[in-house]
């Protein structure tokens, strides 16, 4: 099928994007690298009235770290882009292990992380690394810019705290942290939606042995990222050995409630994020500096 | 009363010139290289980059398939990167340099390394997907540094070939590579 027609603008700043997207007599989509949005036109599952081109607005490209040490990530910045910088894979590794993960190369030259962290999808890759980065969220719309935590960025499937007539701008990842990585993931075939996947990051304690500090957050497990702080909590104050691993692994079967569908059923899903999360806490042991 | 002809509405001036395609909507003018080319063209809004090479400027050798970005039949080249051209609106193509299979050795040109490898090693069976594994491979043959084998894996699984292994292709890709990073740091890659 091809898209029902619509009126497209590729305006030159964030005010006319805006102005735009508060048009009310027609739906008006953003529109950046496309990739989730294009096949949603084709197949009609989206009619928008307009679409809103924000990869010509000077600045939006922008990838660069701030004086604090926070990486900033534009909205029209690329994955491939933003997973080949070194700067980006020297200092959050995990971000560009994530992305390596979306589709393949010929998705990642085109789609954009913002693109991505807006749509939404629960299964994707980026919503889940963006929580267990403790990225913000920098936000425009009518009434000025406002900054969102991860935590309430993602609202279901397919939502975001970012209302039809405002755009996000960036993404703000905090300053690089030596943490251990890792972010593991089953899908059916590479390049494909994770059925469910896990990113892990873990902290020496001072005493170099233990845990000083876990995250750990699965996609694929539920309407948006899902965090569980029981799984964090039997992996801090532990030496990462079998022991904690496998209370760990525990934590995570009795804390995830996935839905069944056509790929796996809930048990499966519980029982396969479970043996993931084992793997990526021994990976991201292994990382820690 | 008389209509005012004399001042005609600007906007169906311009859809009148262009191509008579379904419904009215946003058209735009957009300018393009296609391979080496400059292309100036009337585009509806909704014209996806796929139909715009292959109905409005006959290049038909990008190929549809799933037309929703999983085959990669229709893989070009935007801007040196390859890309999917169901996935890509034709609008937003203004100012880019595009490069389809039509381009790689036009005419009675010889054909490029990774063609004659695609051909040498049969890295094909029925061909259809064929024009977007030499677009992609074409790219892997671009790149300053020769692709390691995951880097290859990776581009190859960007595409669909639904008649056979991809023995032969990743072989011709080798090929290619081999030719164009003589003495390289990496190793066949297979």
């Amino acid at each position: 099928m091809k898209p029902t027609p619509f009126d497209y603008s590729a305006p030159g700043s964030v005010g006319e994007v805006l102005a735009l997207l508060a048009d009310e007599e027609r739906e008006a989509k953003v529109l950046a690298g496309g990739q989730s949005l294009i096949p949603m036109l084709s197949m009609r599952l989206a009619r928008p009235g307009l679409l809103v081109d924000i990869t010509r607005v000077p600045g939006l490209d922008r990838l660069y770290t701030d004086v604090s040490g926070a990486l900033h990530i534009g909205a029209a910045v690329r994955q491939s882009r933003a997973a080949d910088d070194p700067v980006v894979r020297e200092g959050w590794p995990l971000l560009a292990a994530a992305i390596r993960r979306i589709g393949h190369p010929q998705i990642r030259h085109r789609g954009t992380v913002c693109g991505s962290l807006a749509h939404h999808d629960p299964a994707a890759e980026l919503p889940t690394a963006a929580l267990a980065l403790d990225a913000r969220f920098v936000i425009a719309g009518p009434g000025g810019t406002r900054t969102v935590g991860a935590a309430d960025f993602f609202v279901a499937t397919f939502q975001t705290a970012v209302a039809p007539d405002e755009l996000l701008t960036e993404v703000v990842l905090p300053p690089r942290a030596r943490d251990g990585w890792a972010f593991e993931e089953l899908a059916r075939r590479h390049g494909d939606f994770a059925t469910v996947g896990v990113a892990v990051t873990l902290r020496r304690a001072p005493d170099r042995r233990t845990v000083g500090a876990a995250r750990a957050v699965f996609c694929g497990a539920g309407p948006v990222p899902v965090r569980l702080p029981a799984v964090e909590e039997a992996l801090t104050g532990t030496d990462a050995g079998t022991a904690a691993l496998d209370a760990a692994a525990s934590a995570a079967l009795a804390g995830l409630a996935p839905a069944d569908d056509v790929h796996a059923t809930a048990a499966y899903r519980r029982e396969a994020a479970a043996h993931l999360l084992v793997r990526a806490c021994t990976l991201a042991w292994e990382r820690c500096s | 009363m008389t209509t005012d002809l004399a001042t005609p509405d600007p906007a169906a001036a311009t859809r009148a010139a262009a191509p008579p395609l379904a419904e009215p909507s946003g058209w735009h003018e957009i300018r393009l290289t296609v391979d080496g080319a400059s292309v100036t063209a009337q585009v509806e809004s909704r014209l996806l980059l796929s139909d715009f090479l292959r109905d409005r400027l006959g290049l038909t050798g990008t190929h549809v398939g799933c037309e929703h970005g999983v085959c990669g039949a229709c893989t070009v080249l935007l801007d040196g990167e390859p890309a999917r051209s169901c996935l890509t609106l034709a609008v937003q193509c203004e100012g880019a340099e595009l490069r389809t299979v039509e381009g790689l050795a036009p005419g009675d040109a010889p054909l490029t390394p990774v063609q004659r490898a695609f051909h040498e090693c049969h890295g094909m069976q029925c061909g259809f997907c064929t024009p977007g594994f030499v677009m992609t491979a074409t790219a892997l043959t671009e790149q300053p540094q020769r692709p390691d084998a995951a880097d290859v894996a990776d581009a190859l699984s960007g595409h669909l070939c639904r008649c056979t292994g991809y023995r032969n292709i990743r072989r011709a890709v080798c090929q290619a590579l081999d030719e164009r990073f003589a003495g390289g740091p990496a190793g066949r890659g297979e």
